[in-house]
């Protein structure tokens, strides 16, 4: 599967474990609760790690982590549920997070300008044909108003 | 008057380039109508009963004549050559075709207008006090901040997907005209004991379905934090608001069901690590103040006489004077009022012919500047008293003299049931029925300051929970009723009215109207206006009345 990370389109290297299931080899990500109860074990882990959070998870809890971690997937449950933007901006902009922020699920194209100002920087489409017009809307404003991450 | 830059034109003309996109995918099939549908919102595209509505931005009520014209321009081209003035200080146009909306936003943004974040569940308009800048009363012009706060809201990328809608009122004066207190967030520019000017931040009021009276949450804000302060007020509101129920998303919610102290230490916490990379220099601050600055008044406009004359030897003049006049800072002016509020159109509501003449006027008299009022009305801000009575006479000449500001036929009203897919019960036909009714203006001055305020359903609209008289329209098994509400006021002594009892069919709406002003005249104490009397008997002796006679 492609995505967009840092505007260009690239093929996706991770794997999210659902929670059930065996850890694998390579690059995974796993969710939030599998996180917080696993974290020692999963440092051992061959590979690099990520965490999937969702609106209702806080960001704060896991600030401690984020120099372990490569990846950060928001995984939108809706496209009307702007929480995650905050978070975005919170691993960015209170705890420096350095690494990937992926946006996942029921986002829209239509957003990925906001996104990627709040410290968005990869893109998982719904539809691979989504692919060009993510890109294109990346580009929507060439002003601000505000600062923000970006 | 605040004028574009490069950036805020780029910024316009993007975002028009940007859903012109979006219509034209939606069109095709290719956005599903959820997704265009949040889209559209965020640019004031509302499908109502008919058509398609759509709510341009008069930011913080401020309007040139090169504006207006366009908005007459519009109402001839895309509309049936009219606009409506919303109690938010917005226009909206009530019949425009969706595919043509694209193009009419381009001509908005030919004249820096915009229809931005007018609808959906984001930041919107910014509204303040109609008479800033020129009123006596004034501690500080509040359209500078208000400019500031409407640039930071606009298509600020973390806050544009908000629990429910968000809505910042400014006001600068001792006499609170922009209903800060009915407000998400409600700032009052006020001094400190050194005299030095901030901010008195208000939170979690609002109209609507709960009404609720915000609380203070900051007493006294530094301007250099204003945003800052709104940042962290919105980050806690964002991630803390809830989103199971929309009929309890909004931020008034959050801080009465968490209480003000929990909701405020939040905010403060964050506030705290935000607020020393966020400061608002005094640079930016001076440079907003400049596009601000007084017009060129006429030092010796006081020294004229026929002002006098005029108001001695005609009666009608004067007496408009007296009610469709306010007193202005600068000696010799005074603001007038353009009363949308004529006897036979539908409050709010102005022609193409109306809006070019009153452009017209604007360049004659005020410095080519009009506002729109939170009732409906517009005024010319700046007119030299010498010049009052021949506005006066092209003002009747356009039925826009209606000598009834602040009175009982001044009513606020939502386009009701006639237009509005949220609606309940019809308004627009009521307000006509109420002032067939009081259709003695000698009668309606006698009852002197009255607020009527009417909506077709329990979103409220038109604000009927702050009317001194409040008419609400409630669906009751598919016929048409009214609930009473009595003592509401959105001023300084901000106050929810009372339920007067059960709701009132639809054909004895006017007539509760007319028993309850009928109490009032007869139980008045001397100079006692309609609210201090219902603040003083309750709402008995009304009740009495009202439902005796039915």
């Amino acid at each position: 599967m492609q995505l967009i990370k840092d505007q260009k389109i690239i093929d996706n290297t991770w794997q999210y474990i659902a929670d059930t299931d065996e850890l694998k080899a390579g690059d995974i990500s796993v969710s939030y609760a599998r996180w917080q109860n696993d974290k020692q074990s999963l440092s051992a882990h061959d590979g690099k790690l990520g965490v999937r959070i969702s609106s209702e998870d806080n960001v704060e809890a896991i600030a401690d982590d984020l120099e372990r971690l490569q990846l950060i997937e928001l995984d939108f449950p809706d496209f009307a549920d702007g929480r995650l933007f905050s978070q975005a901006w919170l691993l960015r902009g209170r705890y420096d997070y350095q690494g990937e922020i992926r946006a996942i699920g029921q986002y829209i194209p239509d957003q990925v300008f906001y996104l990627a100002r709040v410290g968005v920087n990869a893109f998982c489409p719904k539809l691979p044909e989504e692919l060009p017009g993510i890109i294109n809307n990346l580009k929507d404003f060439s002003v601000k108003y505000q600062s923000s991450i970006n | 008057m605040y004028q574009y830059t490069n950036t805020d034109q780029t910024l316009v003309d993007e975002r028009v380039a940007q859903f012109r996109r979006q219509t034209e995918q939606y069109l095709k099939g290719e956005l599903s109508e959820d997704h265009y549908r949040a889209l559209r919102l965020r640019n004031g595209v509302y499908i109502q009963t008919h058509a398609p509505l759509l709510r341009v931005a008069g930011p913080y009520g401020l309007l040139n004549s090169k504006q207006v014209r366009m908005l007459a321009h519009i109402a001839r081209t895309y509309d049936k050559s009219y606009c409506h003035f919303t109690t938010r200080q917005n226009i909206q146009f009530n019949w425009p075709k969706l595919e043509q909306i694209p193009d009419i936003l381009a001509e908005l943004a030919s004249v820096q207008m915009h229809s931005i974040q007018t609808s959906g569940n984001c930041m919107r308009n910014t509204t303040s006090d109609h008479l800033a800048g020129v009123c006596v009363d004034e501690i500080e012009d509040p359209r500078p901040y208000c400019e500031i706060i409407r640039q930071w809201t606009t298509l600020h990328p973390e806050f544009d997907y908000l629990p429910r809608k968000f809505k910042i009122a400014v006001s600068g004066a001792l006499h609170d005209r922009a209903a800060t207190q009915f407000h998400d967030v409600g700032l009052h520019l006020v001094k400190n004991a050194e005299g030095v000017v901030g901010f008195k931040v208000i939170v979690g009021g609002g109209l609507g379905r709960t009404p609720i009276i915000g609380q203070v949450i900051k007493p006294y804000l530094e301007k250099k934090h204003l945003l800052s302060y709104l940042e962290a007020v919105l980050r806690i509101y964002n991630l803390y608001g809830r989103r199971d129920n929309k009929y309890k998303a909004r931020i008034k919610i959050l801080v009465k069901e968490s209480s003000l102290a929990k909701f405020s230490a939040l905010v403060e916490k964050e506030w705290l690590l935000l607020k020393d990379n966020n400061e608002l220099s005094a640079e930016r601050i001076e440079a907003m103040c400049a596009q601000f600055i007084m017009p060129a008044y006429d030092g010796r406009a006081a020294e004229d006489q026929s002002f006098a004359e005029h108001q001695s030897t005609n009666q009608a003049f004067a007496t408009w004077v007296k009610h469709n006049t306010a007193d202005h800072k600068v000696s010799g002016y005074r603001a007038a009022f353009v009363s949308l509020k004529a006897p036979d159109s539908p409050p709010g509501d102005m022609t193409d012919e109306q809006l070019d003449a009153v452009a017209d006027l604007a360049d004659a008299y005020s410095f080519g500047e009009i506002r729109a009022t939170h009732r409906q009305n517009l005024i010319l801000a700046d007119i030299k008293q010498a010049d009052l009575f021949p506005l006066w006479q092209k003002l009747l000449e356009l039925k826009l003299a209606t000598p009834n500001i602040g009175t009982a036929t001044d009513m606020i009203c939502c386009p009701g049931l006639d237009f509005c897919s949220l609606a309940n019960a019809g308004s627009i036909g009521i307000a006509k029925e109420i002032n067939e009714a009081l259709d003695d203006m000698d009668y309606i001055h006698d009852i002197g300051d009255l607020k009527i305020n009417m909506s077709g359903c329990m979103n409220g609209c038109a604000h009927q929970s702050v009317g001194h008289i409040g008419i609400l329209g409630v669906d009751k098994k598919g016929s048409e009723w009214y609930q009473l509400t009595l003592g509401g006021s959105s001023e300084n002594n901000a106050a929810i009215g009372e339920r007067l009892g059960p709701a009132v069919a639809k054909d004895q709406v006017t007539k509760a109207v007319v028993t309850i002003l009928d109490v009032y005249i007869k139980q008045r104490q001397e100079e006692e206006s309609f609210l201090d009397m219902v603040n003083r008997v309750g709402i008995t002796p009304f009740k009495e009345q009202v439902y005796a006679t039915h």
